[in-house]
């Protein structure tokens, strides 16, 4: 049995989900590949969302896929550490304004 | 920092960098010999498509001593070009007219004594010339300071390394300092015009990854180097080219002692492109050794690997035929130029 749930050579193995459904996988990756393209965004600024985003939902396959492409399209430390923090921001916000809800239901209890 | 070579370390012998590329043994994997890539796609045996640039490296003596250093340059190198081999490789290109550029590298070229006569006699040759010019050497003594105006009046096109528009990057790869002075150098090339639209006086700059990965696209890079160099240091440069590392000397070195050896290859390998190994430098460029031995290419010089035994093994020997007629010396390390986008002198290839 593995000791941990995450392997990282199963990063590269990413491709073979389409072995069990080559049509919504082969979609997928097209998607995806569209996505990360030059667009109205760079594509160092999309990698650096990707990045942020890795770490809000902490996935380890994201985030080493990420800081690796974030530094090839150019980005140094202080972009990507940045990026991270804007991650942490919006989660942390996230948790915090749903104290105002706690705040509205406490006061219609309390007197 | 020391040289390799001035360290003693093990990679500074070619012969074990060669059975580290080769070997399975050192990191417990091996990878199909680049040869065999290149007969499926046709290529084998790789030949030139007719030599038109003559790349002189004219020694190893250099200023800095960079971590990714192929060539294993710094102060205590003492290689260097004579003037007597110089006067050989103009009498080859007396001989060929063909060869219409001329590439002057090192270490740093203009640290070697004979490098402003050597820059004016192949000006007078009515070549294209380059001078692959770290930019630090411009700042590193006053008697060196004149070198924008120098390149001017002998219409080079400079070359020249930043890896990176943060300080931070740069330094990592470069050592302490060096990116404030290459800001400071790059300013004196501005100010002699190089760099300026309509001033005809081209300056490119090299990107080369500071770390184990590899080039990202060079049209993106180039734009994001022109916009932060403009806005926080006022600098204007023509192009940025990207360059791989390729695993050879203090690069490999690097690999090694960070454990990023077999990641980077594998990189390497599965983003081999026929295109960008239809298009690599060796099948255009010829390699001058401080000494006058012939390579394939730099690459090939710093790992020891002359030209094919049948081909001129000397610019004293130098014949155009025989060496457009060479197969091109192959090994692991040119997995670096056919990655990807490809890599060469001139950036990406594909």
């Amino acid at each position: 049995m593995e000791k941990t749930y995450y392997n990282p050579a199963d990063l590269a193995k990413f491709g073979n989900i389409t072995e069990w459904q080559s049509e919504m996988g082969r979609k997928f990756f097209d998607y995806y590949g569209e996505v990360f393209k030059e667009g109205a965004l760079t594509e160092r600024e999309k990698s650096l969302i990707a990045l942020a985003v890795a770490h809000a939902v902490q996935c380890p396959y994201c985030i080493d896929a990420y800081t690796t492409d974030s530094l090839q399209k150019g980005a140094d430390e202080a972009q990507m550490m940045e990026a991270v923090h804007v991650a942490a921001a919006i989660k942390g916000g996230a948790a915090l304004v749903h104290g105002v809800q706690m705040m509205n239901k406490a006061k219609e209890l309390t007197m | 920092m020391k040289s390799l070579h001035a360290q003693h370390h093990p990679l500074a012998d070619t012969s074990y960098q060669l059975t580290v590329l080769n070997s399975a043994q050192q990191v417990g994997k091996a990878w199909p010999a680049f040869a065999s890539k290149l007969r499926e796609t046709g290529l084998l045996p790789l030949r030139p498509t007719g030599i038109s640039t003559l790349q002189l490296n004219v020694g190893k003596m250099c200023n800095q001593t960079c971590k990714h250093c192929h060539v294993d340059a710094g102060p205590d190198r003492t290689e260097i070009m004579t003037r007597e081999t110089m006067e050989l490789c103009l009498a080859a290109l007396r001989q060929a007219p063909d060869m219409q550029v001329v590439d002057i590298t090192g270490g740093a070229p203009e640290m070697n004594p004979d490098f402003r006569w050597l820059v004016e006699q192949v000006a007078a040759l009515g070549r294209q010339l380059i001078v692959r010019c770290n930019l630090t050497i411009v700042v590193a003594n006053k008697k060196y300071h004149d070198l924008p105006a120098f390149y001017r009046q002998h219409g080079v096109r400079v070359v020249s390394s930043l890896p990176h528009f943060s300080a931070a990057r740069t330094d990592a790869q470069r050592g302490e300092g060096v990116f404030e002075r290459s800001i400071r150098a790059l300013k004196m090339l501005n100010a002699e015009g190089y760099g300026q639209e309509e001033s005809g006086l081209v300056l490119d700059l090299v990107y080369n990854p500071s770390g184990a990965f590899m080039p990202g696209s060079q049209m993106a890079l180039e734009r994001d180097f022109k916009q932060r160099l403009r806005r926080e240091h006022g600098i204007e440069f023509n192009h940025l080219l990207t360059i791989t590392n390729l695993p050879v000397s203090r690069f490999l070195d690097y690999l090694m002692e960070s454990g990023n050896y077999a990641a980077y290859m594998d990189k390497l390998v599965q983003s081999y492109n026929p295109v960008a190994a239809a298009n690599v430098m060796c099948r255009s460029t010829l390699s001058v050794g401080w000494d006058g031995y012939l390579y394939d290419c730099d690459f090939n010089q710093m790992l020891e690997l002359p030209v094919e035994a049948a081909a001129p093994q000397h610019i004293r020997d130098f014949d155009l035929g025989q060496l457009n007629a060479r197969s091109i010396v192959l090994n692991q390390h040119c997995y670096g130029c056919t990655a990807g986008a490809g890599s060469s002198c001139g950036g990406a290839t594909a």
